[in-house]
């Protein structure tokens, strides 16, 4: 097929590179450089999809990012991305897209039976209609909407795009690359500030690529492209393309989503496809410009309807003509540069000015180019169904309330200017007061709230001249203060043609008789009719209006909906627009992806993975690995063909057999120095710490101020001034935190320092009956005799030269000792474990059989210690000190801390000795009672017990001190199990304690 | 995202700190006897107040001090940091 629309001449795409693409599966051609949009346009492809609402035939309204209709799917290499702007989207060789909001397609499309019963779907239809009976929501309605009326589809496969984040700082952040970006980053980059100057268009330029201007005796464009040179070559210049800056934070913190490689058929490999930039930046210039808003009239939706700007772009910037009888309607002079460039091409445009008599030296152009101009004219109603074909035309009078007779004209395209609307979403979203600036009938920048100064048409800046000047003022004093240079910048001349006066004129009245859909918000599919609806229904708020009729919540956010729809209201209420006011701008300004956000940080990226020393080993050797925060763990060693049930028992029967060795490296292990460390331990922990001897281990306690137990673990005193504290996998940042927080902020009086050393020394658990055997073998110089090293003693012994400190401290009941050596040497310490150890049959054991162990010697850990649970309740009140204060002593008064039935650890057993129960069960008296069914207790933890040979578990209990005994029902909805199960003491193997001291 | 003047490192991103909750409460002295009210208002009670606010951060990928931060809870301005020892006028 042939591009029938594209001119010859013009046009800044490449005609050397051709290329091809399909949409909707029919195949087609464009250039290098051209936007799907172009490319279609070109191809006389103006039908693109269907409206959300009525399913009205949609097609280019935009040329950017302001486009509210041309959303399609794309689909690239297998994947497939929605809601993709064809106007932004840039062609590549086989880019495939379909429309979207079409079923069965875009020709037939049976939605548009909605355009007939539009009587029918009115402004909050959807609150309205799919109300009642609830029962219908998910099964009809929900299924209905979401097949007529959604908008892309996202893909249910794994992304395999990449995405980055990148952290950047600059002096000057310059938003938008039009003469006032321009200017200002020229001036600022002179005096030498570092800027980053972004540009969400594959070209620099903004509006300078089409308005007919000259600067310093160029073209705007040259002149543009002429600066954009200079600064690429600038060391302190960061110049970027296809780079939407969408979020204003706080401090001056934007988001800036660059565009790597979404214009190329396929991301390089390690390329990503999008980056987004987190940039600090010490002061804001927004220049994003200002996007033209459409005059309201009847069938103002009709494809062939577009911006006047966005006609000028495609001719101008893609060389395509967007009709060959175009009509051009204008309440301003922006519309004569499109009649202008349309003429230059031999094309015969007809002008309707709203205007009466305006003068301009464009205008002078226009007539002594002959183009047919009419004054006080306007567009009552495009003609066409899917694409316009006529135009009925009218005179207005000058108060714009009366039509004159409504006259016919042939016409393919209607090209809108309502005059500009300042961009003003980054300066809102950065908390900036915005006003509203009666002469442009739109809202600019007001109060600063942060380093940020709005140029140009952003702030309602219209003239050329003006814009130049003041940017390269702003630019020149504001990176001066940053810099102390005063490098002067020439202000070259500018000759602009056009005026900035506009007729306050934004809607067609209706003619007697007819009544036309006059749109608002093309993408929602909101009429004037809503909002008249919304407001006779008593909504008042403009936020309430918004979300009533849902005007300006498309995905386009009413870029060119809202200030009509603000004027309507206006209008209707009898107020003045500022009063209204506009809904809040909130980031993003244009849809972001999802992966983009994300980044790097997907699966086992999203944290960082901690390995113990010991880690190659355990692979080798079949280990099956559990998390553990971000520790990866051996939870057990698969032989053969075992289960994690079988394995873990062999494992924890080894340790009460033989003897086992578990990697213990995860657990927080914090270095404690100084004269008062004494004194912090014994403020830290429940029981006394002021009288531990040198050489010797304790296990103690902590507490937060609420009196909840904290952690657990033992402490052991290495030299006179000097501790070594371990603390739970899951809590030892937690921990330190808490030390550095009361010798910080509580108690500066203490001398003492904390470090973390939790990744200094690797750990092994050696445990079981012949541990002490397998020691001996380790240290043959050092005596570890019961008598010499007892349990709870500590002594430092050469390991096959290798220094090493033996805590003698058990976690699994058993005769057990902790070995711990430079993490360097981890590994040799485990293998010389495993060699040694071999006569002893010894084998190593996994997080599950540590488990089992703990749990049958009722020792408590993590599922018992859950933030909720005061020591009594562990029976660990033994170690809370009478004595002496200590963190969170006082909370335990609290007369819930006291009570006689206080919940408390038990053991648990089910009658059968058969039946697991699972972890989280409830603990009730009668298995029939009516729900709800008063809750005892809950099963903190299950194993089965290896040395019994039943399941056994851990509960937290009421009462639990007098329960000892009873019959209960373990009861699990989630499993449905009613387990009918006897209460014992929580410790349920060695209740003496007899085997950590033999 | 907030920008917090470390009063040992200088200006770094607030994803290297984490929160520590009402600077200008006071735990009671240890081994001090309290009362209920005295300890409920220490562990328990905040204001919860809109505007200038002291406030505990520990710059805890940094330097790991805490320090304190005068900063308007409505708006987000950060007036003044402090370190853990310095007294606030
Ligand atoms: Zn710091």
């Amino acid at each position: 097929m042939t591009q029938t629309f594209r001119i010859e001449n013009g046009g800044f795409i490449n005609k050397d590179k051709k290329l091809s693409f399909k949409f909707n599966g029919k195949t087609y051609f464009g250039y290098e450089g051209d936007t799907l949009a172009s490319a279609l346009l070109a191809n006389g492809v103006h039908l693109i999809g269907r409206s959300f609402k009525y399913h009205r035939p949609r097609g280019f309204f935009g040329a950017g990012v302001d486009e509210p209709y041309a959303v399609v799917q794309l689909y690239r290499n297998g994947e497939t991305e929605p809601n993709i702007k064809a106007t932004e989207q840039e062609l590549f060789e086989g880019l495939e897209a379909k429309s979207v909001n079409c079923w069965p397609s875009v020709n037939f499309d049976i939605g548009a039976i909605n355009n007939f019963l539009k009587i029918f779907l009115p402004a909050g239809f959807y609150y309205k209609t799919f109300m009642w009976p609830k029962s219908f929501w998910y099964r009809i309605y929900e299924p209905f909407i979401r097949k007529a009326a959604g908008l892309g589809v996202a893909s249910t496969k794994h992304d395999n795009e990449r995405y980055e984040h990148k952290y950047e700082y600059c002096d000057l952040l310059i938003a938008g690359s039009g003469p006032s970006g321009l200017a200002s980053a020229y001036a600022a980059a002179k005096n030498g500030a570092r800027v980053i100057l972004a540009e969400d268009k594959p070209r620099f330029g903004g509006s300078l690529l089409t308005s007919d201007v000259n600067i310093g005796n160029q073209s705007g464009k040259d002149w543009a492209e002429g600066i954009i040179a200079e600064l690429k070559t600038m060391p302190n210049v960061v110049v970027k393309n296809r780079s939407q800056i969408f979020g204003y934070y706080d401090h001056n913190m934007l988001v800036m989503s660059e565009k790597v490689s979404d214009h190329l058929p396929s991301t390089k490999k390690y390329h990503p496809n999008k980056r987004l930039w987190y940039i600090r930046a010490k002061e804001v210039l927004i220049s994003s410009g200002s996007i033209e808003r459409p005059i309201v009239f009847g069938n103002n939706d009709t494809p062939g309807v577009m911006l006047s700007s966005a006609a000028k772009e495609y001719l101008k910037v893609y060389g395509v003509l967007v009709g060959r009888k175009p009509l051009v309607f204008t309440n301003n002079d922006s519309g004569y540069e499109t009649a202008i460039e349309f003429k230059k091409h031999g094309v015969d445009p007809v002008v309707l000015d709203s205007r009466k008599n305006p003068e301009s030296e464009i205008i002078d152009e226009a007539k002594s180019l002959r183009i047919n101009i009419k004054y006080s004219y306007v567009v009552v109603a495009a003609q066409g169904y899917k694409k316009v074909k006529s135009a009925d035309i009218a005179s207005i009078s000058e108060d714009k309330k009366q039509l004159g007779k409504i006259e016919n004209i042939q016409c393919d395209c209607i090209c809108v200017s309502g005059f500009w609307t300042p961009t003003i979403h980054l300066a809102s979203q950065s908390g900036n007061k915005t006003k509203y600036k009666e002469e442009i009938d739109a809202f600019i920048p007001g109060q600063s709230k942060q380093n940020e100064i709005t140029l140009g048409a952003a702030n309602g800046v219209f003239s050329l001249d003006e814009t130049l000047k003041t940017s390269f003022k702003v630019g020149s004093e504001l990176s001066k203060k940053i810099t102390k240079k005063n490098n002067e910048v020439a202000i070259p001349n500018v000759v602009e043609k056009k005026s900035s006066q506009h007729d306050k004129f934004w809607c067609v009245p209706l003619p007697k008789g007819k009544n036309y859909k006059r749109f608002l918000d093309f993408q929602n599919d909101v009429a004037v009719s809503d909002i008249e609806i919304a407001l006779r229904e008593g909504y008042r708020s403009i936020e309430h209006v918004k979300r009533y009729t849902t005007l300006g919540m498309a995905t386009d956010q009413g870029k060119t909906s809202n200030l009509n729809g603000l004027q309507l209201v206006s209008e209707i209420e009898n107020k003045v627009v500022p009063a209204v006011g506009h809904t809040t701008f909130r980031p993003p300004y244009t849809p972001v992806s999802i992966g983009a956000i994300v980044g790097r940080e997907v699966g086992k990226h999203s944290k960082p993975t901690r390995k113990s020393p010991m880690h190659e080993w355990h692979e080798k050797n079949n280990a099956v690995f559990v998390d553990a925060g971000i520790w990866l763990r051996p939870r057990y060693y698969k032989k053969g063909n075992e289960n994690l049930f079988e394995a873990s028992k062999r494992e924890a029967k080894n340790v009460r057999t033989n003897v086992g060795v578990c990697d213990v490296t995860t657990l927080g292990k914090i270095d404690i120095k100084g004269p008062d460390a004494a004194e912090l331990l014994n403020r830290v922990y429940t029981n006394a710490w002021l009288k531990l001897p040198v050489g010797k281990a304790r296990y103690g306690v902590m507490l937060r101020e609420d009196g909840i137990v904290m952690d657990d673990g033992t402490t052991t005193r290495i030299s006179e001034n000097h501790y070594h504290m371990t603390t739970t996998t899951a809590q030892a940042a937690n921990v330190l935190s808490h030390l550095e927080y009361y010798l910080q902020l509580v108690w500066h009086e203490l001398n003492v320092n904390v470090v973390s050393t939790t990744e200094q020394w690797a750990g092994a658990a050696i445990a079981g009956p012949k541990s002490r055997d397998l020691l001996k073998k380790l240290f043959p110089n050092s005596d570890v005799s019961n008598e010499v090293l007892p349990f709870m003693g500590y002594m430092e012994g050469d390991l096959f030269g290798v220094k090493a400190r033996i805590f003698r401290i058990s976690f699994s009941g058993e005769l057990a000792y902790e070995v711990n050596v430079e993490s360097d040497y981890g590994n040799f310490m485990w293998e010389k474990i495993m060699e040694v150890g071999e006569e002893f049959n010894i084998q190593p054991y996994g997080t599950e059989a540590l488990s089992t162990l703990r749990i049958e010697m009722g020792h408590v850990a993590g599922s018992e210690l859950d933030g909720r649970t005061i020591p009594y309740d562990n029976a660990l009140e033994g170690l809370v000190s009478k004595k002496k204060d200590f963190i969170g002593k006082r909370s335990l008064h609290r007369s819930a801390f006291i009570a006689e039935d206080r919940q408390r650890i038990v053991g648990v057993v089910p009658l059968d000795k058969q039946t697991s129960i699972p972890e989280g069960s409830h603990l009730v008296k009668d298995d029939k009672a009516p729900l709800p069914n008063p809750k005892l207790g809950h099963i903190s933890a299950s194993c089965w017990s290896v040395e019994y040979d039943n399941p056994f578990s851990l509960a937290i209990l009421k009462d639990g001190k007098n329960m000892i005994g009873q019959k209960l029902f373990a009861m699990s909805p989630l499993k449905n199990k009613v387990i009918p199960v006897e209460i014992v003491s929580s410790h349920y193997v060695d209740p003496k304690g007899e085997r950590v001291r033999s | 995202m907030l920008y917090i003047n470390c009063p040992h490192c200088g200006m770094r991103s607030q994803n290297e700190f984490s929160y520590g909750g009402d600077a200008s409460v006071k735990r009671p002295e240890i081994n001090k006897e309290v009362s209920d009210q005295e300890w409920d208002n220490f562990v328990y009670n905040r204001k919860s107040l809109r505007g200038k606010h002291l406030e505990l951060w520990q710059h805890i990928s940094g330097c790991r001090q805490w320090i304190k931060v005068e900063r308007d809870t409505g708006t987000h301005e950060i007036f003044r940091t402090f370190k853990a020892d310095e007294e606030v006028a």
